[in-house]
């Protein structure tokens, strides 16, 4: 293996280079482009329209009193409130099936199985089943409120009522995950301690808090930033389910958020340069997020 | 010494009876989230064997007063929703992907794991780096580039820009770090070129994370919805998720054929989850650590 010392050895660049090729143009060439189109007025099907408009993409973007300014920013706390809203469920459920499916009782893989089972379906086809569930008109919820005697809401297009229904979506479908994260980890954690526990006489709450939780810290932090990136790219379920709506006197929608947003901008509207800019912003957000939590991370371990 | 046998017992047999209401309480809450995760996808099917009329009924019947194909023979004729052509694309589209990738993958993951060369600590970095981008940076420009290679409405559109992502080159070069070198060191010994060790003694033994990644490449293909849904907008080339969303948009308030179509999106996905169950949630485990 130690050839090419003296030599030129092209050989290992067969190797990378089918990848690579494919890597710079759809990787590393969009990753400076994305920042060129946000500097103009570009639609991809009218390609001979495009102006350079230097920064006005961006500068619309923050000029307070015009229809972009209020449909981005919109957005961007419409994708606050789902990842404020959402993350606490996607951590703490996931946190405490994991602990339930954590013991030696036979047929607990079973439960994992199924529990995890939501996360293989595509976006699209819980949306629908969702959709369908929340419907005022048939839907199977307000059925069995109906009942019950409690309050029947029009889920789908009524707030908070609209966001709750994305959230429990979206809890449904990824719980799975975190949990299979959590439990690998949680499985990692030697048994002679919880043994050392047990003589101790520590009662399973007590162990829990002791010693699952801070052996499960550096997952946990990992698993809270992951979580947190991906409720920022919530684009599907509102799509599928609520359409954005309901909308607001202002423009823009309760449950739009701001991948919403830059597809209507770019993708519906004729304007992709703004959605360009629109996403650098989103971006920039979501690297700084990273950064910080990543120094802070390190900083503590 | 019998006096004090007495309690001793006493108290095992409640410490037992302890254990075993402990136990059924656990398989009880069990059951109950196993039932909340299960009832959604019984409603969907339950919903694609009903007549429109049953829909709206003033009760709900889980099971059916008539059951009826009528849905599916209905989606599956009409042709202004061609499902089985969707179906039919999505097999194409995520089984191509998942070749090209793991061909690719399996020899760049080598490369940057076994082979030397100039740059390579340096060029995997970046590989590395930019598995931290956030995916929204791509959206318009690989857009763009999609539409001037002419590749908008073609399946290419779909497939080649997918071929870029970093993902199954850490994971296949992790793999190949982790197997001995010695076999390789032998074969050289013997004779064998780069090519030769790769193909007869390496890859032989990586089929195991091979069929992993197939397995996590295809569900993400195959469950593709946003990328899809631009570059393949024509009827004919459309895949099944946006095609659902084509459904949603076609037939008012025809739940019933709407549920038939995710029953068909969802099917081979669960099948699939059935039978290589374990594959998927091991992968899920080891790479969601690994972050």
């Amino acid at each position: 293996m130690v050839t090419g010392k003296r030599k030129f050895n092209g050989v290992p660049y067969l190797f990378i280079l089918p990848h690579l090729i494919f890597f710079i143009v759809f990787v590393g060439y969009p990753f400076f482009n994305g920042l060129y189109i946000s500097f103009f007025n570009y639609d991809y099907l009218r390609p001979q329209a495009t102006t350079f408009v230097g920064l006005q993409n961006y500068l619309d973007l923050f000029r307070p009193g015009s229809v972009k300014y209020y449909e981005f920013w919109n957005s961007m706390r419409v994708t606050l409130v789902f990842v404020v809203s959402s993350v606490p469920f996607l951590i703490l459920i996931p946190l405490g099936l994991a602990t339930l499916l954590n013991t030696k009782l036979p047929g607990t893989h079973v439960f994992r199985a199924i529990y995890f089972a939501p996360w293989v379906l595509s976006c699209a086809v819980i949306s629908l089943i969702w959709w369908w569930i929340f419907q005022s008109q048939g839907g199977l919820l307000n059925y069995y409120l109906g009942a019950l005697g409690l309050p029947t809401p029009r889920w789908l297009s009524t707030m908070p009522y609209a966001m709750i229904t994305i959230v429990v979506a979206t809890v449904w479908w990824t719980m799975g995950y975190n949990m299979i994260i959590f439990l690998a980890a949680m499985q990692d954690i030697p048994a002679d301690l919880y043994e050392a526990g047990r003589v101790d006489g520590a009662n399973a709450w007590q162990r829990f808090i002791y010693i699952t939780l801070p052996l499960l810290r550096p997952v946990l932090v990992l698993i809270i930033i992951t979580t947190i990136i991906a409720s920022f790219n919530l684009l599907g379920q509102p799509m599928m389910m609520t359409r954005g709506d309901p909308r607001l006197p202002n423009g823009g929608g309760a449950t739009e958020p701001v991948m919403l947003r830059i597809f209507i901008e770019g993708f519906v509207r004729p304007y992709q340069g703004s959605a360009a800019a629109m996403s650098v912003i989103v971006a920039l957000i979501m690297m700084a997020f990273s950064l910080v939590n990543f120094r802070l991370f390190r900083h503590q371990e | 010494m019998t006096p004090p046998a007495m309690p001793i017992r006493h108290s095992e047999a409640r410490y037992r009876l302890r254990r075993i209401v402990g136990r059924v309480a656990l398989y009880a809450l069990m059951i109950c989230i196993a039932l909340i995760v299960i009832i959604p996808l019984l409603w969907m099917l339950s919903t694609s064997f009903k007549l429109k009329s049953q829909l709206f009924s003033r009760e709900i019947y889980w099971i059916p007063k008539v059951i009826t194909l009528e849905n599916y023979t209905k989606i599956l004729n009409n042709p202004s929703t061609p499902i089985t052509l969707w179906f039919r694309n999505s097999v194409i589209v995520a089984t191509l992907t998942t070749v090209a990738k793991l061909v690719l993958d399996s020899l760049a993951g080598y490369g940057y794991a076994r082979l030397e060369f100039a740059g390579r600590k340096q060029l995997f970095g970046l590989l590395l780096a930019t598995l931290f981008l956030p995916g929204v940076m791509f959206l318009v420009p690989n857009f763009v580039t999609v539409a001037r290679l002419g590749m908008l409405n073609k399946f290419s559109g779909a497939i080649v820009p997918a071929l870029a992502s970093v993902f199954g080159v850490y994971f296949m070069r992790q793999f190949f770090l982790s197997i001995p070198k010695e076999l390789e060191e032998a074969a050289a010994i013997d004779g064998a070129n780069t090519f030769q060790i790769f193909f007869q003694v390496v890859l032989p033994l990586a089929k195991p994370a091979l069929a992993t990644l197939a397995v996590i490449e295809f569900l993400g293909s195959w469950n593709d919805f946003l990328w899809a849904l631009l570059v393949l907008k024509d009827r004919a080339v459309q895949t099944l998720q946006p095609g659902l969303r084509t459904l949603q948009g076609a037939y008012t308030s025809e739940y019933g054929l709407m549920m038939a179509g995710a029953v068909i999106v969802a099917l081979p996905v669960l099948l699939l989850y059935a039978f290589l169950q374990r594959y998927v949630v091991e992968s899920v485990a080891t790479t969601g650590l690994k972050g």
